[in-house]
């Protein structure tokens, strides 16, 4: 323990993490090849106490292979806090703070806002260009830090928020968020008599991030990696706020095997369920469109969460369901075909 | 609050200071000029909204070059000042009533994570039913939050908390947020004579914060905020009292080097004619001022009374408060928040604790009064020395709660 007290960890990397040359961050998309990331440093370190089978950490990997070592992180409350932050143990080789669940935005918008001071008053360096990083969880996101998060992004400070979107709130137990689709169980969706899971579709965060007009907004999946890789860069190299949604599969919460989280990712994306597009200045691009779209049945099937969907009786509840998937997908599509701005 | 007349006419102590007339309020934001955080994130609201305005005014008038970050709440406003001071800034924020409650959790971060923040508070009563006037129960609320918590009377005093905060906060022995209020409208509004110090003094005075472990140091990667078991909190929790403890120290000494630079001296309590009296007051923020009117006029009727003004409620001057009260008759203690069902009020209860602790067994009245910006007038600062001196000549004092100007009982 420091002598103030405070739970702060020096990260336990061998060598030193935050040498400048021997990581450097990846600033042109040609570094994106697998024996380059092979190589190259990882900044969260192995031993963290995340599920098995977990996709958070995947993730966190694959943002911080771009970012690199200098960068700050910020963590809202959640799974990834919890589980990587046991103290005495760090998982992290980067800086680290977590205040809170709902104030990741605000927070990050201070550090980043003290950056810019020193930067003007001489004592940082301004080449040496920092990048700050929110993780977030859904319920961090599309609920309790709404606010701090739409604030942020109005005001401009240059951050990369990417939303871990297990589409619930696993860390105190699978209770449902306005992430949470249609029809799934969670504890607090439970199904009964009268219920079949969620009765309200999901709110569309990625779209309501993409109509604050940061500059960079997009959605990803780790299993198409060079995407998420490539779009975090994009992200890193606006001057203003950038917001990633992107898919994390929780085989605890979704009832699904362990093995499964990365295949699943596939699956969400050729059932349109988690469309893989970018809002760049308010231009918007599909960055995948599956050769077949698939039923959502091949998603739900797989999830014990959407089980009671499958039911005879439930039939209607399904088709719903396969509905509003069909008119989100044609929504998007029509966006991206529309004449775009500057185009 | 009445101001002595004597205190309007004298110059300034120190050539270094020049005259101003300011409110409370303009007096905190000037002293925001003169330190020129790296950064201020805050949020309007009534009575002390007038310093952000005015600070956004230096802010576009590049009179400081501190980030200001307008934020969409308070809860915000908190975060990012813990944002930037883990960053390594020096950070601060403004707020009264139910911004502060709007803080609450982030205040405990705060004061957790012991990032030195300076928040300048304005008191206000909390809703419901919403009022914007005066009364302590907004700070109050906030008064095991591990924050420090200094009170002040007048415009001259915020204006020097506003900068003696910072040197307390940062001090080594310490690293906790400072909380520093004054009473809402009685003195965020009020014009009086205050004296300021030049640039230049509260420049060295402030010195440079550079703190041990800032986050935004990547080449030495620190983890804050982790998640800390049963097996480590409680002694974290032991560290963060043992800081608030060494603040009893070193705001005196804080006060003293300011008293160098200024020639106003601060220590935890301010005694009025405390040493020889026999019947005592003992009160927060401005209605010391009143007190010590009434006081002097019964010293000319030949009453032997006195007023005690607490200035520091985190950390409490326990202590010195039981050492300075030996011997006397009956004490009166001024709260403006209730604690409700609690045994007595909230000074009210520090007071007692203090006494009993050091085996004195004073008659003592907790007063309540001044809630939702009632009039403290001098008529009632009159009645509780009458009552004192009843309690004195009985040797105990019953009610031990009582109101003043309150309608009814
Ligand atoms: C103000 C507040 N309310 C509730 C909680 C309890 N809590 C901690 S994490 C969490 C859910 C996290 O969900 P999410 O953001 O989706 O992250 P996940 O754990 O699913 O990755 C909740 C409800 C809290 N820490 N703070
Ligand atoms: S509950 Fe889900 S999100 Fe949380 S660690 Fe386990 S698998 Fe990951
Ligand atoms: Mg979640």
């Amino acid at each position: 323990m420091t002598i103030s007290g405070r739970a702060q960890i020096p990260a336990h990397s061998e060598g030193n993490p935050g040498d400048k040359g021997k990581a450097e961050a990846m600033t042109t998309a040609t570094k994106l090849n697998l024996r380059t990331l092979a190589s190259s440093e990882e900044l969260l370190a192995p031993g963290h106490r995340l599920c098995a089978g977990c996709t958070e950490p995947i993730v966190v990997r694959q943002v911080l292979q771009v970012a690199g070592p200098n960068t700050v992180v910020v963590n809202a409350t959640g799974c990834l806090e919890v589980s990587t932050t046991l103290y005495p143990y760090s998982s992290w080789r980067v800086p680290w703070l977590h205040s809170l669940f709902a104030n990741a935005a605000a927070t990050v918008s201070g550090v980043e806002a003290a950056h810019k001071a020193m930067v003007k008053r001489g004592r940082l360096k301004e080449d040496e260009r920092m990048n700050f990083v929110v993780f977030a969880g859904d319920g961090g996101t599309y609920d309790i830090g709404l606010q701090s998060l739409s604030g942020a992004v109005e005001r401009g400070h240059r951050f990369l928020y990417v939303c871990l979107n297990n589409e619930a709130y696993m860390n105190t137990g699978i209770q449902r968020s306005s992430a949470t689709p249609f029809g799934a169980w969670t504890t607090t969706s439970p199904v009964g008599s009268g219920t079949v899971g969620k009765s309200q579709p999901r709110k569309d965060m990625t779209r309501v991030m993409a109509a604050h007009g940061a500059p960079y907004v997009a959605q990803a999946s780790p299993h198409l990696w060079k995407d998420l890789m490539r779009k975090v860069e994009k992200a890193l190299s606006v001057d203003g706020p950038s917001f990633i949604n992107v898919l994390v599969p929780c085989p605890r919460g979704w009832r699904t095997d362990v093995e499964l989280g990365i295949g699943l990712c596939e699956v969400a994306v050729d059932t349109c369920i988690w469309p893989l597009y970018e809002v760049e200045d308010g231009r918007w691009r599909l960055n995948h469109k599956p050769r077949v779209k698939k039923p959502c049945v091949d998603w739900l099937k797989l999830q014990g969460r959407f089980d009671h969907l499958l039911r005879p009786e439930n039939a209607g509840a399904l088709a719903g369901q396969q509905g509003q998937i069909d008119d989100a997908w044609e929504s998007l599509l029509a966006q991206c075909n529309a004449p775009q701005r500057g185009a | 609050m009445i101001a002595s007349p004597s205190r309007l006419e004298r110059k300034p102590a120190l050539a270094n200071q020049r005259l101003a007339s300011l409110s409370g309020s303009l007096a905190v934001a000037e002293a925001m000029r003169q330190t020129n955080p790296d950064v201020v994130a805050a949020y309007p609201i009534t009575p002390s909204t007038l310093m952000v305005e005015k600070f956004s005014e230096y802010v576009a008038n590049r009179l400081v070059d501190t980030e200001f970050v307008a934020v969409e709440s308070e809860h915000s406003a908190m975060s990012a000042c813990v944002g930037a001071s883990a960053a390594g800034g020096r950070a601060q924020t403004v707020t009264s009533s139910q911004g502060l409650a709007y803080m609450w959790e982030v205040l405990y971060v705060a004061a957790g994570l012991r990032l030195p923040i300076v928040l300048h508070c304005a008191n206000r009563a909390l809703s419901s039913p919403i009022n914007i006037h005066c009364d302590h129960s907004d700070t109050m609320g906030a008064r095991d939050s591990g924050w420090i918590q200094l009170y002040a009377e007048n415009p001259q005093e915020a204006y020097d908390n506003a900068l003696m905060a910072v040197r307390i906060a940062e001090h080594g022995d310490v690293l906790l947020p400072v909380l520093h209020t004054q009473d809402g409208f009685t003195v965020t509004h009020s014009l009086e004579r205050v004296e300021l110090l030049d640039d230049k003094t509260v420049a060295a005075f402030l010195g440079d914060y550079s703190p041990a472990h800032p986050v935004l140091d990547t080449r030495n990667p620190v983890t804050l905020g982790a998640i800390v078991m049963p097996d480590a909190l409680f002694e974290m929790k032991r560290q963060n009292a043992e800081a608030m403890h060494n603040a009893l120290r070193v705001i005196g000494e804080v006060g003293e080097e300011f008293g160098e630079i200024s020639g106003r001296h601060y220590g935890l309590l301010e005694k009025h004619m405390v040493d020889d009296a026999d019947l005592v007051v003992v009160v927060l923020g401005s209605t010391a001022g009143t007190a010590r009117t009434i006081a002097s006029q019964l010293r000319v009727a030949g009453m032997k009374v006195g007023v005690l003004r607490v200035r520091s409620f985190r950390p409490f001057p326990t202590q010195e408060l039981a050492e300075t009260l030996r011997g006397k008759a009956a004490v009166g203690v001024m709260d403006r928040a209730f604690s409700f069902g609690a045994a007595a009020n909230p000074l009210f209860a520090e007071v007692m604790s203090a006494l009993y602790l050091h085996g004195m067994n004073v008659p003592l009245i907790n007063y309540v009064y001044g809630i939702g910006g009632r009039d403290a007038t001098p008529g009632q600062l009159a009645s509780v020395y009458r009552d004192l001196a009843l309690a004195a000549s009985a040797g105990s004092a019953d009610p031990m709660v009582r109101y003043l100007g309150l309608r009814g009982p």
